[in-house]
This record gives structure tokens, sequence and C-alpha cells, in this order.
């Protein structure tokens, strides 16, 4: 994930930097004899001694040429060779005898060529370590906050008291908020090795709060060793504090995985709490209408696999109506016939779910299929160094709320929503007044139908599609409709996220199956004081039950 | 005796009980007796799949009792089965003894290989006999009698019900497929020896395992139609139809369900322990809801509310099970699926109903 | 209370987990000659008071009528007298020592008041005879009815209820192929099997026939005296054929009670049924 949105960051960095970079060649001196300062100090920096190395080096880092970085760093990794011939300072990928260069100064291909010609420019131990703080510097320098904040994170794993100097010139020019803050940090962690007890204390200070990984090592090591009583006492405080606020993020998190798993079982359940709730009938084909409108997806992707986010989008409405279609055909074949008569309804769409898997397994081959997400529902979101949130869970979770928002509005304000709430609550009634319930019937299953089969869209971008996809879900769905009171959306709703979350917060302890066991039984002991569910509604199921 | 006065009356029943009585013995005498070059040797496998088709059958008797007769559609009436078929899987476990691919003479194969250095306390006691045959009744039947007391008790009810049974095979599905459960995960209990001694490679132990399971099946027929058609009976369908009556003319409902429940659960435990001798293997797959509901499916096809209908069902659909996985393997879902739907659609009395016109014309 | 303790009392052996100890009520006492007091029961349903602040007794051996609008709250009372509804607040006594807000529905059945639905519910596929075994008063745990089989005296029992219902020529039909009113007399007759104190009658006489009414009431007319009988009606003309006491109820409390002559002169009754 973190690396994800770190790839993210550098795509927007090469972005900046193309932006920049005929600003930079012109802010680059025009040495007076045609060359550059950075040609001259890489000619240095290539053909002198360690010592003239140095200064080069000191050069070359001191300045703002765009081409110091990678050189630097061609040069820490061993990477920076000159030509034996003409001394033309190469980079050199590859390894073997025969390797490719390519020209430091022009950035050309040189193609590849023999290692014997080359010649490694080679530092010592102690330019290395010089080398590693000026790359840091360098970036800190960078006129690219981006690359400065990069820049300073990285300074973070080797800082020492010579540090200090630079950063404190660095905060009094930083504007950048973000930056300055990790400045500040970075600052901080050196002060926490002075001698002096009240810098520490000021240290300290500045680090409270700070869920950086490194800080908290850090304030470790520092109780270690601490020999003041009133720093130490601070100290403890402080990591006392960061520990709570970690551990509040990591909750956070857990929260966030919990109404993550709870958005899909809303998705898969809420449907059913319509099928279920509205009309009375069970539908244990259900998780195959969810699986449906998962296939509908990965076909539409094989139709159109240059643009997988449209194909996805597509696959909404698509989904809906192919779930749908099947989900009136189901009704108006079978269970029509069977109203009144739940245990046998249950029997029959259980046949049914039997059906579409075989069929699903003989169109499409028993193996799993998998979908894949397009780029914008990839990646996290980075809140801070703790905590950071999974775009596609948070896309999926957005989605339910969007689907259940949806729903309630057609159900509470259409006329159709109308018809259907007057069948659920008084059949002979409604007919009376002139609604066609079977009609209303068909529609509100074809309705609970097409909300599985998005929520099968969904569902694509977490598993695999397979033939079992539905079974896995379908007595989590019933779980939560049955916790939520039957035909209750919003039961529904609180229902599958307080299910998911209690999932994910039992799950560390106990393992994912247990997990699952013990919310199973907490649900039998919960029937046992409200049968009803959370919010219990009376209508013909709440009548028959 | 009340019950042969029962069995007058019933005559499905009869016949039944007579065809079993007829294949109890003959095929036994025809597999150990008739040579095997005689055209009427029966081969031992088929005696196998006859006496699994008969634990079947018992199986689906206690499913008949529940569902038929009481109005409880439980979906998970397999864990019963599967609980009764580990005990006896456990049992068989600790008689292989040391002659398990490790040689250990106390751990099973599998708690070796899983580098367990104990035996669990719950393995304890299952080296005696008698004391497997006392847990495949008390297991499945103390489940049942704590699951019947919550949920009879709160009047959980209809599909709600179902749902829950489903819920339990579930959940105890996914236990047992836990490595750490103790009962061998995903393979289950499996590589059996010998039962009381007797090897069960040989047919002669076959023979002996079939005819237990006639009379088990007959057993559990007996005592079924003693309780559908005493007083307990008729109340139990009375509350299937109309349990607030039965309420209010002072029965306490819960108590009568949840008797008939256990009850049921205990004779599929037995099903189950029956079974596992004669296929060599018990696992999680049991508990699977699918295999619970296959159960059901057996009853509805023979008809619900007779119990001769609730065996004729589980002989058919299983023979159909057994001809079409090997004939067209695909094919079995799709046929299994349509039976569920034609069934419940056209056939809501089963094979038998289409026999018992006269009555069916009231 | 300690572990041991409490283990302690899970242990005695002189006692039984609730569910196995058989429903034995105590004995009723009907020293004043009052069978059953409500008082002050309320009940509501999401805010709606479907019982508001009833008072109402009936004394022993009493045929009482209850007539009133719908949603007056009287099956709503049938309720809480069987059972199946809690009130909110309120008491409500079966004699002098039985509190029926402290039992189920079987232990109140059990203590003697029997009740017909609204709606004939009867066990359509038994037969007659069986309907009446079932409903017969005897031991009902579970062990006792599975060995239960039927002495001469309680067929006698049964033949003299099918007598008195009128079905015996139906004894050996199935309940479900009744006519509407033969239901509605063999829900009669399942009650009076279990020799109940109190009878609550819900709309006895709904659906029948006027020589069907006449015999209902008959029936239950004859009825009183060994037993107090509730009936709730809706058809004034069989509720002036059977009532010497007739209560209204309105909005869940009573409205008005006397003779069918008074209640039918009394001012706020008729109000209540004509409208202002």
């Amino acid at each position: 994930m973190v690396l994800l949105s770190s790839r993210w960051r550098c795509r927007l960095l090469c972005f900046l930097t193309i932006l920049l970079l005929p600003v930079l060649g012109v802010v680059s001196s025009q040495a007076a004899d045609g060359t550059t300062q950075f040609e001259q100090d890489v000619a240095l920096l290539v053909h002198g001694n360690f010592r003239q190395k140095e200064t080069a080096m000191d050069k070359i880092a001191a300045g703002n040429d765009p081409r110091a970085e990678q050189l630097l760093r061609a040069l820490l990794g061993g990477k920076l060779y000159r030509v034996k011939k003409d001394g033309t300072p190469v980079y050199v990928t590859g390894t073997g005898s025969r390797v490719s260069i390519t020209a430091v100064l022009s950035g050309k291909d040189l193609g590849t060529v023999k290692k014997r010609t080359l010649k490694k420019i080679t530092i010592n131990n102690r330019l290395r370590g010089k080398l590693r703080g000026e790359l840091a510097l360098l970036g800190l320098r960078s006129p690219d906050p981006g690359k400065r904040l990069a820049a300073v994170n990285k300074l973070m794993t080797s800082l020492n008291p010579e540090s200090i100097k630079v950063l404190e010139q660095l905060i009094k020019t930083e504007t950048n908020g973000k930056v300055r803050k990790e400045l500040l940090t970075a600052r901080a962690i050196v002060m926490l090795k002075d001698p002096d007890s009240n810098t520490r204390l000021q240290a300290l200070t500045d680090l409270e709060g700070n869920l950086r990984p490194t800080v908290k090592n850090e304030l470790a090591r520092l109780l270690d060793r601490e020999k003041d009583k009133k720093v130490r006492q601070k100290g403890e405080a402080v990591l006392a504090s960061i520990n709570a606020k970690i551990a509040l993020y990591n909750t956070i998190e857990k929260i966030f995985f919990g109404l993550s798993l709870g958005s899909v079982l809303v998705l898969a359940a809420i449907g059913l709490a319509i099928t279920f709730g509205v009309i009375g009938v069970i539908n244990m084909a259900h998780g195959e209408l969810i699986m449906l409108g998962a296939y509908t997806t990965y076909v539409i992707q094989q139709f159109m696999p240059a643009s997988i986010g449209l194909a996805l989008v597509l696959a909404i409405p698509a989904a809906f109506i192919v779930s749908g279609l099947a989900g009136i055909l189901i009704e108006r074949t079978v269970i029509r016939f069977l109203y009144g008569r739940p245990l046998e309804t249950l029997l029959a769409t259980f046949g049914i779910s039997l059906i579409l898997q075989q069929s699903v397994r003989t169109i499409f081959s028993p193996l799993n299929r998998s979908v894949s997400s397009p780029a914008w529902m990839s990646g996290s979101l980075q809140l801070n160094p703790v905590l950071s949130l999974t775009v596609n869970r948070l896309t999926i979770l957005v989605f339910a709320l969007l689907v259940f928002a949806a729903l309630y509005m057609i159900l509470k304000k259409s006329a159709i929503g109308l018809q259907v709430r007057a069948v659920a609550q008084n059949r002979s009634m409604a007919r009376a007044m002139g609604i066609r319930a079977a009609r209303v019937d068909a529609l509100t299953f074809g309705l609970g139908s097409g909300i599985a089969g998005i929520a099968g869209v969904a569902l694509s971008q977490l598993t695999n599609v397979g033939p079992n996809l539905g079974q896995s879900y379908i007595i989590d769905s019933f779980m939560v409709v049955v916790f939520g009171g039957v035909g209750n959306l919003w039961g529904t709703l609180v229902g599958g996220l307080t299910l998911g979350v209690a999932n994910k917060f039992i799950e560390p302890w106990t393992g994912a199956v247990l997990a699952k066991i013990l919310i199973l039984v907490f649900i039998i002991l919960f029937i046992q004081k409200r049968p009803q569910g959370l919010f219990p509604q009376k209508g013909r199921a709440g009548a028959a039950s | 005796m009340k019950i042969l006065r029962y069995l007058k009356t019933d005559i499905g029943g009869m016949i039944t009980l007579g065809l079993l009585a007829l294949v109890t013995i003959i095929v036994p005498i025809c597999n150990l007796l008739v040579p095997e070059t005689s055209g009427l040797h029966v081969s031992t496998f088929t005696m196998t799949l006859l006496g699994k088709y008969l634990c079947y059958g018992l199986l689906a008797i206690s499913v008949d009792l529940i569902w038929g007769y009481l109005g409880i559609l439980s979906l998970g009436q397999g864990a019963f089965f599967a609980l009764g078929g580990y005990a006896m899987g456990m049992y068989l476990m600790r008689q292989i003894g040391s002659r398990g691919v490790y040689g250990n003479p106390l751990l099973p194969d599998f708690m070796v290989f899983l580098n367990w250095q104990h035996l669990p306390w719950f393995w304890h006691g299952f080296q005696w006999f008698w004391f497997a045959m006392l847990m495949v009744v008390l297991v499945p039947g103390l489940l049942a009698a704590v699951f019947g007391w919550f949920a009879f008790r709160s009047r959980v009810t209809g599909v709600y019900l179902s749902i829950m049974t489903q819920a339990l095979t579930y959940a105890l599905m996914l236990a047992f497929y836990r490595n750490e459960m103790g009962f061998g995960g995903n393979n289950g209990l499996t590589d059996f020896k010998d039962i009381l001694g007797f090897s069960l490679q040989t047919d002669a132990t076959r023979a002996g395992l079939f005819i237990a399971s006639g009379l088990a099946l007959a057993a559990g027929y007996l005592s079924c139609l003693y309780i559908t058609r005493s007083r307990l009976g008729k109340l139990s369908t009375a509350i299937r139809d109309q349990e607030d009556r039965v309420r209010f003319i002072g029965y306490r409902v819960e108590n009568i369900k949840l008797w008939i429940f256990t009850f049921a659960a205990i004779l599929a435990g037995i099903a189950g322990a029956l079974y596992v001798p004669q296929v060599g293997i018990i696992n999680p797959n049991e508990f699977s809801p699918l295999a619970s509901i296959e159960m059901v499916v057996w009853v509805a096809v023979g008809g619900r509310a007779t119990l001769y209908g609730a065996v004729v069902g589980a002989l058919l659909v299983n023979y159909a099970k057994s001809y079409l996985t090997v004939a067209m393997p695909d094919a079995w879902l799709f046929a299994l699926g349509a039976l569920f739907v034609l069934v419940t659609l056209l056939l809501p009395r089963g094979i038998t109903g289409l026999l018992r016109k006269k009555e069916a014309n009231r | 209370m300690s572990v041991l303790e409490s283990m302690r009392g899970f242990m005695r052996r002189d006692q039984v987990f609730d569910f196995l100890i058989p429903v034995v009520p105590p004995d009723l006492d009907l020293t004043h000659g009052v069978i059953l007091y409500l008082e002050n029961l309320t009940v509501s349903f999401d805010g709606f008071k479907a019982i508001n602040d009833l008072n109402l007794y009936i004394d022993d051996g009493e045929l009482r009528c209850i007539i009133g609008p719908n949603g007056a709250g009287k099956t709503t009372m049938m309720d809480i007298i069987t059972g199946k509804t809690k009130p909110d607040s309120g008491s409500a006594w079966f004699g002098q020592e039985i509190n029926l807000l402290a039992m189920d529905e079987p232990e109140i059945a059990a203590a003697g008041i029997g009740r017909k639905f609204q709606k004939p519910t009867v066990f359509e596929h038994h037969r007659v005879i069986d309907n009446l075994e079932l409903a017969m008063t005897g031991d009902k745990r579970v062990w006792p009815t599975l060995t239960a089989s039927l002495s001469d005296e309680q067929r006698d029992r049964m033949d003299e209820v099918l007598q008195t219902i009128g079905l015996e020529r139906q004894a050996g039909n199935l309940a479900g192929s009744l006519s509407h009113g033969q239901k509605q007399w063999l829900e009669i007759g399942m009650l009076l099997m279990q020799n109940p104190r109190l009878l609550l009658v819900d709309e006895p006489a709904a659906g029948m026939t006027h020589q069907e009414m006449d015999r209902t009431a008959e029936l239950l007319t004859s009825l009183a005296g060994a037993h107090s009988v509730v009936v709730v009606e809706h058809d004034m003309d069989f509720v002036r054929s059977i009532a010497n006491k007739v209560t209204v109820l309105h909005q869940g409390s009573v409205l008005a009670e006397g003779t069918m002559d008074e209640v039918q002169n009394n001012q706020q009754v008729i109000e209540v049924y004509l409208g202002e």
C-alpha cells in the first residue's frame, strides 16, 4: 500500500521535474569558458584524488544542477565510471563483462561496452558517509517540496549531531508547512542526544504526539540511557501519549476494515432485506445473483480490456439488469407459486441456486476468474505514518452507502416504493386500493436481485470471481438481515456495519474462522433476546414469524 | 403391543420394513455365501453402497420426524450426522494404534504430523467402544438440546430457525476445517483398520455393518412410528399447523419441540456412526450446508410426513446421485437443483403422495 | 455469590431446571365470588394505547358479553388474560391467588382459562376426535403424552362433549373438512375438554347462519354457571340473546357496564357507536 502511494508520489515528481527542467537549465550558471560549473566539478570528481573528489562532491552538492542527485547517488552506489580511453564519465547498468553505459553529462545512451574499457570512480568510507549526508541535504534544498519531504524522511535515518546546523538553517527558510514539520522533527531527534538536559526537554516537547516510527524508537533509546529524572519523566509521558495515539489510530484502522467488511455485508444483504423483508420471501439464490453480477463485470471487462475503469462503471447498470432480470424470472416462474409457503420457497430457491452455480461452472469453468481493478481504485490514502486507508475499500464503502441511500430514496419517495411498502404492510388492502400486487412483487424481487448484482460488481473488486462466490456470502447476509431486523433497511445498514466491525475486532484474538463462529453464536444468542432483530418491523414477514 | 397396532395401519411402512428385512437378510447371504461366479452374487462394493443408503434412510427419517411432523425445517441435520460420524471415527482412529504411518501407539497420524505431543483431552475414552457409542448419542443429543433450548424457548420459528440451523452447521464446518480443532482438519479421519477387533476390510465385517444398518433403520423407523402415532405425535403435527393453539390448550410447545428435535438429532448421530465405518472416512464436508439441505430434498421427494416416504426418497435420490455423478458428473447438480424446484412446485406431497391419492382427494 | 455456592445451587437434587418442573398452579380461590380481576391495565404498541387503565371484574359462573367498536382493545384484553401479551402496568388475578401476569400461556391454560380465537383455529389435519383428545385436561408434559392412551372415562367425556357441540356424526372426520360454524363449535368443544373455569370466547357467531347462531347461543348459556364465560361479539342480536350483563369497551377502557337495555340507552355508548 505504502509502495503504491510512493509510486504515485514519484509520478507527480517526474511530472514536476519535467515542468521545471527548462527553468533549471536557465538558472544553472554558465561558466565563462563554455562549460558549466557542474561539468567542471564532474571532471574533477572523475579524475581527481580523494581530496579533490571531496571538494568536487561538496561543490556539486551545494550547487543546484538537476543532474547532481543522480550523479552522487551513482557515486555512492558504485555505478559511476569513466571511459578509460577518453575519460567520459558514464553511468553503468547491468553486470557481467558487457555492460551498458549512459553519459553523465548529456544523458545519452552510449550502448554496451566491455567492462574492461571502463574505470570505476572509487570513494573511501569517509567520503561515503559524507556523501550520504550530502545526498540528503541535496534533496532538502530542492525547489520541489515533495522532493524536500522525501529528503527529510531519508535524512531521519542518518541523523548525526552535525545535521543540526543544516536543519536550523533549513527551518529558517522553509515555507512549506509539511516539510517544516518534518524538519522540526528531525531537529528534535538530534536534540535528544544533546548533552544539555534543557535542550532534551525542549526536544521532547517538539516530539509530542509525533507518530513516526523513528521517533518512537528514538524515545525508547533515550529512556534507556537517560539519567536526568525530569527528562526521563517527560520522555515517558511523551512516549505514552504517542503509544496511546498509535493505539487510537490502530483502532480507527480496525474500524475502517470493519466498516469495509460491513459495507460488503450490507451490499450483499440489502437486496435480501428487500426480498425477505418486504415480500416475505427467503431467497436462497440471492448469493448466486451476486455471483451473476460479478460475472457480468468479468464479461464486460473481457470485452473492453483497454478501459478497465469504464468497464467497471458500465458493469454497475449491466449487473443490475442481468441480476434483476434473473430475479424477475425466478419470481415469475417459481416463487410466485409458493407465496405463503416460506419453507418450500427456501427449498425451491436453493435448487435454483444450485442450477445457477452449475451453469456458471459449465459456461466459465469452475476456476476462479480475476477481475482487474482500475488505477483510480488502487493505492491507498496515507493519512499519517500509522494510518492508511486502501482506496478500493474506501470506494466500496462509499459505494455501499450510495446504493443504500438510493434504495432508501426509491422505497421512501417514489411511487413504486410506496406501492412496495403498501403491499408489504397489507397485501389484500393494497390490492383493494388498486395496486397490482403481483406486479409489485415481481418488481420488488427484481429490485432486490438487481441490488445483489451491484453487490457482485463491488465484490469482484475485492475477491476472485468464482462459482462459489455467492455461497460464501449468503449465510452472512442472512445473519445481517436477521440481526438488523427483517424488512428494515436501517437495520440492515446498522446490522451489517456492526457485524463487520465486530468481526474485525474479534479477529486478532481468535483468528478469522473462530471470529466468524463467535459471531454466529452471538447472533443465535441475540435472537433469544430480540427475535425480531435490532429494529423490528411489523409486516408480512414479521407477522409470519 | 401398541407399536404393532400402529404398524398395522401403516401399509407403506409394513411394505418398507418387509423389504428392509428381506434385503438385510439376503444381501449379506448373497455376498458371503454365494460364489462370485454366480449371477446372484452381490459384490462387497454393492453391499457397502446399500449399507450407506440404509444409513441415509435413517437420517431421512430423522429429518422427516422434525420437518414432516413437527414443521421444523432443519437445514443443519447434517451436523448431527457428522458429529455421530466423528465420534465413531475417533474410536476407529484409536483402534489403529501403532499401525499408523508414523507408528505412534497413542497419537493418530495427523497429530504426529502436526507435531502434537499429547492426545487432546477430548480424545480420551474413545479407545473404548462403549464410550464412543455413548458419545455417538450424547454429543449430537446435547448439541441439539442446547441449540433447541435456546431456539425454541425464544420461539424462533419458520425460516429463521432454518437459517439458524444452517448457520450452526456452517459454523461447525468452519471449526472442523481447522487443524487446531484436533479432528484432522480438511482430511478428517480416515485409514481405519478395524472395529471391535474385526478388520474393516473383510467381507464379513462389511456384512455385519450392513446388517447393523438395516437393524438401526428398522428400529429408528419403529420408534418414529411410535412417536408419530402417539398423542405426542398428534401434538407435534398440531404444533406444525397451529402452534399458538397448542400453547393455549396448555402444552409446553418448546419442551415438545426440544425432545423431538433432540431425538431426531440422536437418530442422525447413530446414522452417522454407522455410515463412517462403511465409507471409511469422515471429513468436514459432511457439515456443509449443501449436505444438510440434500437430506431435506430426500424427504421432499419421498413425501414428507410419511416415514416410509422419507426412506424411499433417500434411496431414490441417492441412487440417482450415485448413478449421475459417475455417468454425467456435471449433470448431477443440475438434476439436484431441478429436483428441488420441481418437487416443491409440482409434487408437494412427494412420490408417495402420488400413491396416496385417496387421502389427497379429501 | 461465590462460584461454589452457585454450583451447589446448581447441583441440588431437590431442584430441577425450570423447564422440567411440571405446571402445577395454586388452587383457584374463589372466596369472594369473583373469578377474574383486571385492574389498571395499560398496554401500548408503538405509542398507541390499546388498553388504557382498564378495570374489569368477572364473577364466578357469570356469562359476560363484551362489545365495543373495532380497536376498542377486546382482543388485546384477551391476549393479556391468556398470557400472550404482557401489559405495561396493572394487574390481572385469576381468583384470589393466581397472578396471571407471572405466568405464560400453557400455565394459564392449565390454571383453568380456555380461549377461543377470533378465527377458528382447530387442528385441520387431525380428526375431530383427536382435536378433543389433544385438548383434554391431564398431564401435559412430554413423556406422559408419549405414552398416553385413552381411558374409558376419557372416552365418555369426549362423547359427552361431542354431543354438546353436536358433532357426533363428524367425530371421525378431519377437522379441516368441517364447515366454518362446525369449526367454531369444535373449538368450543376443545375448550370444554380442557375443563376450564373461565372461557374466553372471541366472536363465536362470526360467519354463522341463524340456526347455527341460535345453537351457539344455547351452548354458551348452558355453559354459564358451571363455568364463567366471557364472550366478545359484534353481532348485537346475538349478544342480546345470551347476555344478562354487557361491558362496553372503548379506546382501551370500560365505557359502560350493565344490562343490554341499560347499555343501549347509555348516551355515551350511543355516541361511540353512532358518532356525534
